[in-house]
């Protein structure tokens, strides 16, 4: 080997991916120094003041231990810091029912119009229309793709979503005569369902799902009874599968007089194709952060509206927006039923804008043509996998499909270990372990945002690895190996939590 | 359709290559009489340009230019350009929760950093990674002090944000959790000591308050621990002006503070989204909701950051969870980490110094005005303050909005008691020439009512 050519070994392709350095950067705490700034403040106009003397004994003695930097450090510190991270916009991110597809950018643009994000909420009436039509006009397309009757857009994420619309399962049936006991939920379902339940005040009851991964319908005609209020139910459910039986589930409840609750986790599946509002569902969310394109921004912020049935009408959140014979709007707080507030203000507008500009970008066609892309591209994903990864439920896969690692797992290569090495192949792993009815499971949701050429190399990285589980166990299992860290001690993070950072000397 | 990158040919390969006819094929599955057989009835396809259009056209309805002393739990303060510059970077945008830490290490520096400031100003001992907003973090936090004692009771004052009580109510209805109020004293805008004395018992899980409160007034943080605390009862604090904390004393005495860090750099937006935080001593840290990132290290001995201390979470422990959160704030919370640095040590002092100026001349001056009064004196406030105008607000506000300015908040809807009076806040955005014409409006306001006697 010459030395030019040892040198450039390391600049060796592994699928897309070939490496490039990213820098160290410390902690800002750690790159203080007193006396730098990043700010000026404006000459004060108004008389000084003492703080000592108007304060009293509320004034702060000492100052909490903020950096102090200059702009130029705070820039390329964040900058840094983002370039190492995975991003949609570097890769497919086919993380199962989370739905990572393109964010576009002018939904950024739109929701920073000076009169929209400058508007305070309590802005009086006749200075918040036009932010009140927007809301309007989001409302009544999402009324329009679910087939449901109202909505709210209060809640600020679909956990939240989950909790408003399990409320106002429970304020129903008490304006029946009794709140009932139970709420159903599959044992596929995700874990914000039980957790909502229980924050209700229900007792959790799990439902089995039978040999082809869905709902055992003569299982739950057993379970449900007087005390069930509601079947919390993910449709497709998160093994990617639609529920063709869906109008008997809806009618094995409604007969016991309990309530279909539907998780839109997973409507990317569904837009334009069919409303969840004309195969029975009574109510249900959605997440704006996943079907219609805000951005995941690491974590959030999301957005969980709220839609359902006339009947579960009354008792929405306050407020509710209402519109007025001269065409203005207004929020309606006199609601005897409501449930009550679940947030302060409206919820989160600055989402229901990009939303908007997602719906008004794709119009009927778009959003219909978005559900078929979706749909696509997992079918065409499960059948390049399905002869190295095994499939444990053969039933026809929607927006997203799960496989084991039992093929692999013979080899002592797990589900977990797969996804890691996905990073040296510059794609962000699937959704690993999830759901819990699959041991092993691959859970991998490309949405309609990838071309067949970055499927393709999809495809590529994950039939490269199944070679290199028979071949060399070891490089998989200790993977990644191209990061910047290695695999971390998460025991160790949790056993002596440290959560914040100290000055050495403390 | 711009966002979706496939020809027609490629949709027919790929579809030749699964072995379907057509996509129908794929949809077969939903029963045929769910299916929709037509076009939505939503807006056509819009242009890029439309859709900029669109918004900037609602946006003008929504009447721009106007100076606003409105506060009452968001505010109106100045953001730095990087905040935006820096969040807009796809990496930190388009990227999902960090639970693939090696390739997530931006984001979970970022928290970290994010927890410790937090930390830090709240005087606490660690923070979550955050919360959805102010109103929903109060309400979990008071919810965490119930399984930390293991009771059943709460005591909140009534000088905490009107919505965040509702907000609370909603979310205890049915944990069996019966939450009493606590009235405030009519001279300074505190919590009646007394009342709270006499409202907490041994059964109660935590008394909540916020400071400064609702009316803009610091509650003696010091004195209601003490009541508190002597009967076994945690201490709740809201915060819903996180620059306060560049002033005023942080609630040591705190068990748990839920604060909104929505003025830390993040828009109005019409009330969200904005990002709530809970912070907590050290011993109740497992009993505490949402996500948190602790320090480790890799297998090579490098400092690494990762999700931690899961098993509280609803992904782990389903029913059993600390709460049913997933989805946080994050990006809204990087929008506070960039403020923060940005302003520091030195620069949020001198910022809430500013507020604390503006406040105290717009108080003055405002309440110098005849017929004008504030309602509350005798203990310190940041930079917000109740007015008395004698005069109904609904007859004022139209004439200062004549001249572009948006004058307090009414109280009468939360608080009858308060008849007109109205809530104002002066932050450091307001200037000098604000403050004295909302005040020479309403002294001819104030002329008008007396001539009209």
């Amino acid at each position: 080997m010459t030395q030019e050519s040892k040198y450039m070994s390391n600049r060796r392709s592994v699928g897309k991916v070939r490496p490039h350095p990213t820098q160290n950067e410390a902690l800002m705490f750690e790159k203080s120094a007193p006396g730098k700034r990043a700010c000026k403040m404006p000459p004060l106009d108004v008389p000084a003041v003492d703080p000592a003397s108007l304060l009293g004994a509320d004034v702060r003695r000492e100052a909490g231990l903020l950096p102090e930097l200059s702009e130029i450090e705070i820039i390329r510190h964040f900058t840094r810091l983002s370039t190492w991270n995975y991003a949609i916009d570097l890769g497919m991110y086919p993380l199962g029912s989370c739905t990572m597809k393109y964010n576009p950018r002018v939904n950024e643009v739109v929701a920073r119009i000076p009169g929209l994000a400058e508007a305070h909420p309590y802005r009086i009436r006749s200075h918040a229309q036009g932010i009140l039509e927007i809301i309007d006009l989001l409302q009544r397309c999402l009324l329009e793709i679910t087939g449901m009757d109202a909505i709210t857009l209060q809640p600020a994420a679909g956990a939240h979503g989950e909790m408003t619309g399990i409320l106002l399962v429970r304020a129903w049936h008490e304006s029946q005569g009794r709140p009932r006991k139970k709420v159903i939920i599959p044992d596929s379902a995700h874990g914000t369902n039980p957790a909502t339940a229980a924050i209700c005040g229900y007792a959790v009851e799990n439902l089995r799902s039978n040999a082809v991964g869905g709902i055992d319908l003569e299982a739950l005609a057993r379970q449900v009874d007087e005390d069930t209020a509601a079947l919390m139910l993910t449709n497709p459910s998160t093994l990617g599968v639609f529920e063709n039986e869906i109008h008997r589930i809806a009618d094995i409840l409604h007969a016991r007089g309990a309530l279909l609750y539907m998780d839109g986790a997973n409507m990317n599946a569904l837009v334009g194709k069919v409303r969840p509002g004309d195969f029975g569902v009574d109510v249900m969310h959605l997440n704006l952060h996943k079907t219609f394109s805000t951005p995941h921004g690491g974590g959030g912020p999301g957005s969980g509206p709220v839609a359902c049935k006339a009947f579960l009408e009354p008792f929405l959140p306050i407020p509710v927006l209402v519109s007025e014979a001269d065409g203005t709007r207004r929020w309606d707080y006199k609601r005897a039923q409501s449930i009550g507030r679940v947030r302060a203000y409206y919820g989160n507008v600055g989402m229901f804008i990009r939303a908007l500009a997602y719906i008004l970008a794709n119009g009927p066609d778009g959003l219909r043509q978005t559900t078929e892309d979706a749909v696509l591209n997992a079918n065409y994903i499960r059948k390049k996998l399905e002869d190295v990864y095994e499939l444990p439920y053969r039933t026809p896969s929607m927006h997203e499909v799960v496989f084991s690692d039992r093929k692999q797992a013979a080899k002592g290569v797990k589900t977990g270990d797969i996804a890691k090495r996905l990073i040296d192949y510059g794609f962000h792993p699937y959704t690993v372990s999830f759901p819990l009815i699959v041991p092993g499971a691959l859970m991998i949701e490309p949405t309609e945002s990838e071309s067949v050429q970055e499927l393709d190399l999809f495809i590529d990285a994950m039939r490269s690895i199944a070679r290199e589980v028979d071949e060399d166990p070891e490089l998989v299992k200790t993977a990644p190996h191209s990061t910047r860290v290695s695999r971390l001690d998460e025991v160790q993070a949790a056993r002596k939590p440290v959560l914040r950072w100290r000055p050495a000397s403390q | 359709m711009r966002y979706l990158p496939k020809s027609d040919a490629e949709r027919e390969q790929m579809l030749a290559e699964i072995g379907a006819r057509s996509i129908d094929d794929l949809f077969a599955v939903i029963p045929a009489e769910y299916r929709l057989n037509r076009d939505l009835d939503v807006p056509r396809q819009h242009a890029e340009s439309e859709i900029i259009d669109y918004f900037r056209n609602a946006a003008t309805k929504n009447t721009v230019g106007y100076y606003s002393f409105l506060g009452a739990g968001s505010y109106r303060h100045y953001r730095p350009v990087i905040i935006d510059s820096l969040v807009q970077r796809g990496e930190f945008l388009t990227s999902y929760t960090p639970y693939q830490a090696e390739i997530t290490q931006g984001t979970l520096q970022a928290i970290f950093e994010f927890q410790t400031m937090i930390a830090e100003l709240t005087g606490m001992d660690v923070a979550n990674a955050s919360m959805y907003d102010g109103s929903t973090g109060t309400a979990e936090a008071v919810m965490m002090a119930v399984r930390v004692t293991g009771r059943h009771k709460a005591a909140v004052a009534r000088t905490v944000h009107p919505e965040y009580r509702e907000v609370l109510a909603t979310y205890t209805k049915y944990q069996g959790l019966p939450s009493n109020e606590v009235g405030f004293d009519r001279r300074t805008g505190r919590i009646d000591l007394a009342a709270l004395e006499a409202e907490v018992s041994e059964e109660t899980a935590a008394v909540l308050v916020q400071s400064p409160n609702f009316f803009g007034v610091i509650e003696d943080i010091p004195a209601i621990a003490q009541i508190a605390h002597a009967k076994g009862a945690l201490l709740v604090v809201a915060i819903t002006e996180a620059i306060s904390l560049g002033i005023v004393r942080p609630p040591f005495e705190a068990d748990i503070v839920a604060m909104e860090a929505q003025s830390c750099g993040v828009a109005l937006s019409y009330g969200g989204p904005f990002c709530g935080v809970i912070a907590t001593k050290e011993q109740y840290v497992r009993q505490m909701p949402g996500r948190l990132v602790g320090q480790t290290v890799d297998r090579d001995g490098y400092r690494g950051f990762v999700l931690t201390l899961s098993t509280r979470e609803q992904h782990i422990r389903r029913e059993k969870a600390t709460s049913n959160i997933c989805t946080n704030q994050a990006l809204v919370a990087l929008m506070a980490t960039i403020f923060l640095t940005v302003y520091g040590k030195e620069g949020l002092r001198e910022l809430a110094v500013h507020n604390l100026a503006k406040a105290d001349y717009a108080a003055r001056t405002l309440s110098a005005q005849r017929g004008a009064r504030l309602v509350f004196e005798g203990a310190p406030s940041f930079n917000e303050f109740v007015l008395d105008t004698g005069e109904a607000p609904e007859l004022w506000t139209p004439r200062l909005l004549d001249v572009n300015i948006a004058g307090g908040v009414p109280l009468r809807h939360w608080y009858p008691e308060l008849g007109n009076a109205t809530l104002w806040c002066a932050t450091e955005v307001i200037t000098r020439e604000n403050i004295d014409t909302a005040a020479q409006v309403l002294a001819a306001a104030a002329v008008e009512v007396q001539e009209a006697c």
